[in-house]
């Protein structure tokens, strides 16, 4: 069984979540509008933000990304639960 | 290559045992017109469109597996602790006696996921009008989904993924602009 996440998680993963939202809007907008400088900046501006708060989730709950991607503290971390559908 | 992101596109929140919704998500799940579909679709389709319009369908196919994960957030939290009267209530009794209450790529009728619910043309337009299509029915379904339950919980994932169908919708549309305007470009020289 999963274990109990307290509500500093859910707050951070949040936080996490809605960079993410504007992150993959920019991306399929660009996709579609590739002289967009504006949305550009934006999209670069939000990737910096994402980098940073990706590293303080990782550091409080483990890595979020396999393949080396993501650090590991011992022991193996990334197989550890909880997963997405676990919390 | 994919990375797998140890996280949900966006909360699912499911705080009941709901088996009657469960047997209704799984449309999205394994139906026609449901997340798998639409992920396969998408990323199947895009080796042989024009190269302006890949990365559209590489990123939009790459989003639906996260919107499947979501929809199987759903279902798996939604039955989870439900006991076998409680899924042949539901009518999962079948369900039950295939697969106890692992998920299956079915739709709410039980039909195994198919292959020839999905299509590639190799024509540009005639491929991203297909898109267009199962977008806004993925839309539709996912009103007549919020329509079948009053969880708020359930109600608010769910009308994010809806949201989600009329911003790919509009951008498979501009994506069609976009070849249309390539192909006009090329007659005038």
């Amino acid at each position: 069984m999963a274990k109990q996440m307290d509500a500093a998680y859910y707050h951070l993963l949040h936080e996490l979540q809605a960079v993410d939202f504007v992150l993959v809007e920019l991306n399929l907008y660009l996709d579609t509008h590739p002289n967009d400088l504006k949305a550009i900046e934006e999209y670069n501006r939000n990737a910096v933000k994402r980098k940073e708060l990706a590293c303080t989730y990782e550091e409080k709950y483990g890595p979020l990304m396999h393949f080396g991607h993501s650090y590991s503290k011992y022991p193996w971390q990334w197989a550890e639960e909880p997963w997405p559908w676990q919390v | 290559m994919w990375i797998y992101e140890k996280k949900l596109q966006y909360p699912v929140k499911v705080s009941k045992c709901d088996t009657r919704m469960a047997k209704y998500l799984i449309e999205q799940y394994g139906g026609a017109d449901g997340e798998l579909a639409a992920a396969l679709r998408y990323l199947n389709q895009r080796y042989t469109i024009p190269g302006k319009v890949i990365g559209l369908l590489n990123d939009i196919g790459t989003e639906e597996f996260a919107h499947l994960e979501m929809i199987a957030t759903m279902v798996y939290k939604l039955t989870k602790d439900a006991t076998p009267e409680q899924m042949e209530a539901a009518g999962l009794g079948a369900h039950y006696a295939n697969h106890d209450k692992a998920l299956f790529y079915n739709n709410a009728a039980g039909v195994p996921w198919t292959a020839s619910y999905i299509q590639a043309n190799g024509d540009p337009i005639a491929d991203l009008y297909e898109d267009i299509a199962a977008e806004e029915k993925a839309r539709a379904t996912y009103q007549w989904l919020i329509d079948l339950t009053d969880d708020v919980d359930l109600q608010d994932s769910l009308k994010f993924l809806r949201e989600r169908e009329v911003v790919h919708s509009q951008r498979f549309r501009e994506a069609v602009e976009m070849l249309k305007e390539e192909r006009d470009t090329k007659k005038v020289f």
